[in-house]
């Protein structure tokens, strides 16, 4: 924040300084993401939404942290669980809703569904569902980045499950060789599925997984979004000076399960409370505005009701597209179809 | 008894585990989780936590696990959660378990099983809804079996547990819920047998998998339209069993090849290309085949059910083979 910005309402975060229009943009985006995730919770329960839906609910906090610690030129790319970063990117929630529908509006044309979501207009690359598999494409948008000098950095986000895969490690040391402007995120929600991060982890301390590869780690905790910007702001300066990729390690929870069919019981009630009910980071970003006077509880509430007609409005506008047209089962194979050459449509025979 | 695909599975690897304790599973939530399709319920229970083993998302590395154990004599079942994540692991797969018997001369020998979830579910996009048998079939040193039911599913596994080679065993995610009628007692299917499911006269239909009750139901509807379907069902994709196959052509003089998988280079070819090498003079009609649409699953319902067969699509292509269209 600049100095003109030091002035007037606001909140001064460890010598980083929030004005209250900022404050406000965070709050509402993530609770934007919140409802978003109960309502495609909802439409999953109705059979509206089909296959694997992963709720981001509790991970706020990193979306919108992420998003605004970075340039919209910057790049990202992340798992399966990918609806409330490409909001917090700013992407059309109907768009987005769409795509969980399967609509012919949708976000990729109704072919991806919740785990694919793309938007090359905000340099989101995916919605990536093969654990770990994004990692090695974060380096190549780093790699070009370097490759053109074109001064951006790429956000890429794993999960703690993710993490292991080898490739990661192939590309942390690429990632480092090369100085690759690059920040690996970890979203460090303590489980892979039903697995614990001890339980698949000899070193549980993510951000330590680049110490042999000479990458900087940091932890942040991530259900604090003032504590993750500020501290992901640092990040993206270092990656974008030319030092080299840096990793992030953002602590945070899963309220869900991991997916919509799961029904996580190998984590106990009094676990996910802690989290919910103690450390949430719409609860605490509510409570920091409120102290610093920016806003009343009544405000919240209001601002909640207007959410969450404003979710109910994207459902329906979303709800009211017809599924893809027929003839997209054929577009988008290849950029250069070969005439005669598969794909090609037809009957059986 | 009556069971499940799933429960059939699941004895299997428990008769076997019980019988030689050189047998392990090992792979993503087997254990504490008993399966994320819960194949493997209760097996920790059973059998403690050394002999069914969760590991870290790690595909590559413990596929390479279960190799090395195998090249000193254990007998390793590890578990894919679904094939899709077995592609990090092919070149275990393929570069490692499938040649080792014959790069060391016949020294080492890998008689393990890999075994998960493959062809489409539902609903669950691109990268999780996809055929790669014909990938696995083309590779020599491994046998691939892939079984359509209950019964099928525990003989097949129980053989491809005793086998002293690598077998791809390839399970339907979509079937695992289904309920069928299992031998009591030790019950094996030896590989590389072909079951006759339906007998008849007028046309051959082949399918494996899934596509096999696709096929069924393309013959009950086929009966009553006057067309009398023999429906064969390989179970062991690689070595194929083109004895039953064939000795069906030489009756029906028709073929109709149904897979889930795109066409390119399927099983439907190499079954086509096999009855015109050796049965081409049986054959009245070129062979149909019924495939999945060569692009890659879309998430959204209609065109999903536009890219798989359907029954409706095996009628049609059994009455055009019959001349009856
Ligand atoms: C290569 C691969 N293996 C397994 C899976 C199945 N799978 C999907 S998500 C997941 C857990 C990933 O956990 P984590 O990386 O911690 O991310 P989170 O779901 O917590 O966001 C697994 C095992 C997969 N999609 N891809
Ligand atoms: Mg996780």
């Amino acid at each position: 924040m600049s100095a003109e910005q030091n002035q007037g309402a606001g909140i001064m975060h460890d010598g980083v300084f929030y004005n209250a229009e900022t404050l406000h943009q965070m709050h509402d985006s993530m609770l934007f993401i919140r409802r978003f995730e109960e309502k495609a919770g909802q439409m999953y329960g109705l059979k509206k939404i089909g296959g694997f839906c992963h709720l981001c609910n509790g991970q706020e906090a990193v979306c919108v942290g992420l998003h605004h610690a970075s340039e919209p030129t910057d790049y990202m790319m992340t798992s399966y669980r990918d609806h409330g970063h490409i909001l917090a990117r700013g992407s059309d929630p109907t768009a987005v809703m769409a795509e969980l529908l399967g609509r012919k509006g949708g976000i990729v044309k109704g072919k991806g569904g919740s785990m694919h979501m793309f938007d090359i207009t905000k340099n989101f690359a995916g919605g990536n569902g093969i654990v770990g598999e994004q990692v090695p494409i974060g380096l190549g948008f780093g790699f070009s980045s370097w490759y053109r000098n074109d001064g951006r950095v790429t956000i890429c986000i794993m999960g703690d499950g993710g993490i292991n895969q080898g490739a990661v490690y192939e590309s942390f040391n690429m990632a480092a060789l090369w100085k690759l402007p690059i920040v690996f995120v970890v979203e460090n929600n303590q489980y892979a599925m039903g697995t614990s991060l001890d339980r698949a982890s000899a070193e549980t301390q993510l951000f330590k997984r680049g110490i042999s590869f000479k990458i900087p780690g940091m932890k942040i905790d991530g259900m604090d979004v003032l504590e993750f910007e500020r501290k992901m702001r640092t990040a993206m300066a270092h990656a974008r000076s030319g030092e080299g990729p840096i990793l992030v390690e953002a602590m945070t929870y899963r309220y869900r399960g991991h997916s919509m069919s799961d029904p996580a019981t190998y984590r106990s009630r009094a676990e996910v409370d802690e989290w919910r009910t103690g450390r949430d980071p719409i609860a605490r970003i509510q409570g920091q505005m409120i102290e610093a006077g920016i806003a009343t509880e009544e405000d919240f509430k209001q601002k909640d009701r207007d959410i969450k007609k404003e979710v109910a409005a994207v459902a329906k506008a979303a709800e009211e597209q017809p599924e893809p047209d027929a003839a997209e089962l054929w577009t988008d194979v290849y950029s250069d179809p070969i005439e005669g050459a598969y794909p090609y449509p037809g009957k059986v025979s | 008894m009556k069971i499940t695909y799933r429960e059939a599975l699941n004895q299997a690897m428990c008769e076997e585990m019980e019988r030689d304790d050189r047998v392990f599973l090992m792979g993503e939530e087997v254990a504490e989780y008993n399966g994320a399709y819960k194949v493997s319920q209760g097996m920790l229970d059973k059998f403690g936590p050394k002999r069914v083993i969760d590991t870290p998302i790690t595909e590559l590395g413990f596929a390479g696990l279960g190799v090395g154990a195998a090249m000193t004599g254990l007998r390793p079942i590890i578990e894919f959660m679904t094939w899709n994540f077995a592609i990090l692991a092919l070149d275990q797969i393929v570069n490692a378990a499938a040649k080792m018997k014959y790069m060391s001369g016949g020294q080492y020998s890998v008689p393990m099983v890999f075994r998960g979830a493959g062809g489409s579910a539902a609903r669950v996009g691109a990268q999780h809804s996809q055929s790669l048998e014909n990938w696995l079939a083309n590779v020599p040193g491994l046998k691939v079996v892939m079984p359509s039911n209950p019964a099928d599913a525990k003989g097949l596994l129980k053989a491809a547990i005793r086998d002293n080679d690598t077998v791809v065993f390839i399970e339907n995610e979509i079937n695992y819920g289904d309920v069928g009628t299992v031998p009591d007692g030790e019950y094996i299917i030896p590989l590389g047998k072909a079951d006759v499911k339906r007998v008849g006269n007028d046309v051959t239909i082949v399918a494996h998998s899934r596509m096999t009750g696709f096929a069924l139901a393309a013959a009950e509807e086929l009966a009553k339209q006057g067309i009398d379907a023999e429906v064969i069902d390989p179970r062991t994709i690689r070595p194929l069993d083109e004895t039953t196959i064939l000795r069906s052509v030489a009756k029906t003089n028709r073929v109709v090849t149904v897979e889930e998988g795109w066409r390119f280079a399927g099983i439907g070819a190499e079954i086509s290309a096999r009855i015109m090498e050796k049965g081409f003079d049986d054959l009245d009609a070129p062979v149909i085949r019924v495939t999945g649409k060569e692009v890659p699953m879309a998430y959204a319902a209609n065109l999903e059910a536009m890219t798989l067969p359907s029954v409706a699509d095996i009628v049609e292509a059994a009455r055009v083979v019959c001349g009856r269209a």
